[in-house]
């Protein structure tokens, strides 16, 4: 799979959680989206990967 | 209209006692960033959204938290439509606001806003119920249809981004104040503290700015040259400016000269 535009070897079934936890500790202000559809924080531990998915995991940063 | 003739914004039913709306793109440091902020007054601030990056250190986040000053996410960098929903969702979900300046650009060299993609972005993020802020051309039509279509402020550029060049079209910049029922708010361009007072002299409900500031030689003191040009700018159009004349009008009274 691919995380933040990162190819990933992740085994399938394994939590958006488990994987945002690789990029960051953050425990808030952070926002992911699975193949462009956003997951809310609430579904990150049930909600799990497979193989060519696409993982993107977002922040603020200074900008505008 | 909403958030005109009083001390403080309006903007989708929040209320800010600052008219200057800060961008925090640019600035060296958060050290920098912090005292820029500080001095602006500022009570709402942008931030773009952006892979995580493992290695950063400080956040964008802390400084707007400890400053007590909330935070309004961007969708800058977008090229289409859908880009700018789902970044737009995503900082919902990641920073708890339904507040988004929308802008959606139509290349890099440029960065002027695309209206076909910002319409549809527009539509589709005031639908799901988003407050929409958006960043458009200097075209009054386009203003309005944003408007109609259910924006909570319309926000023309004096000229291109970070460009500095100040408000090009102050005509256009009129024509869309006039006709508004949302706030106006002069977003891109500016380059100085003038600059930001003829923003609001021209009738303007607020200005955001970033570069001008967080580039500047010394951003906190130009920050504080845009607070002050900010509420003087308003104060003036509040005041109503004097008509202009071609020919001198004396300002003392010609009776009682000696000699006459």
């Amino acid at each position: 799979m691919f995380v933040n535009g990162e190819e990933r070897d992740l085994p399938d079934g394994t939590s958006v959680a488990a994987v945002v936890a690789t990029v960051t500790t953050a425990a808030s202000g952070v926002a992911a989206a699975l193949n462009d559809e956003v997951v809310r924080r609430s579904e990150w531990d049930a909600t799990t990967v497979r193989e060519a998915d696409r993982l993107e995991v977002l922040t603020a940063v200074q900008g505008g | 209209m909403e958030g005109r003739d009083t001390g403080r914004l309006a903007v989708g039913g929040r209320e800010y006692d600052s008219r200057l709306i800060m961008g925090t793109g640019g600035a060296p440091s958060m050290h920098v960033l912090r005292e820029a902020l500080v001095a602006s007054g500022t009570r709402l601030t942008t931030v773009a959204m952006r892979r995580v990056d493992p290695a950063a250190r400080g956040s964008v986040l802390d400084v707007l938290r400890e400053c007590g000053i909330e935070v309004l996410p961007n969708t800058a960098g977008c090229f289409t439509a859908g880009e700018a929903v789902l970044t737009a969702k995503l900082a919902r979900e990641a920073l708890e606001t339904d507040l988004v300046k929308l802008e959606v650009i139509a290349d890099e060299h440029t960065l002027l806003p695309d209206p076909i993609e910002l319409v549809d972005a527009a539509e589709q993020l005031v639908d799901d119920g988003f407050t929409v802020m958006a960043y458009t051309n200097d075209d009054p039509v386009l203003a309005r249809r944003l408007e109609q279509l259910g924006c909570a402020a319309v926000m023309p550029l004096g000229s291109p981004i970070g460009s500095g060049l100040g408000i090009r079209n102050p005509h256009n910049i009129e024509l869309i104040v006039e006709r508004a029922n949302v706030p106006i708010i002069l977003d891109a361009g500016l380059g100085t503290a003038s600059d930001a007072a003829l923003a609001m002299e021209l009738g303007c409900d607020a200005v955001l700015l970033a570069t001008a500031v967080t580039r500047a030689q010394s951003p906190a003191l130009m920050a504080a040259a845009m607070r002050h040009a900010v509420e003087a700018g308003h104060l003036a159009r509040q005041a109503g400016r004097i008509p202009k004349r071609r020919y001198a009008q004396a300002s003392s009274p010609f009776e009682g000269m000696s000699g006459s």
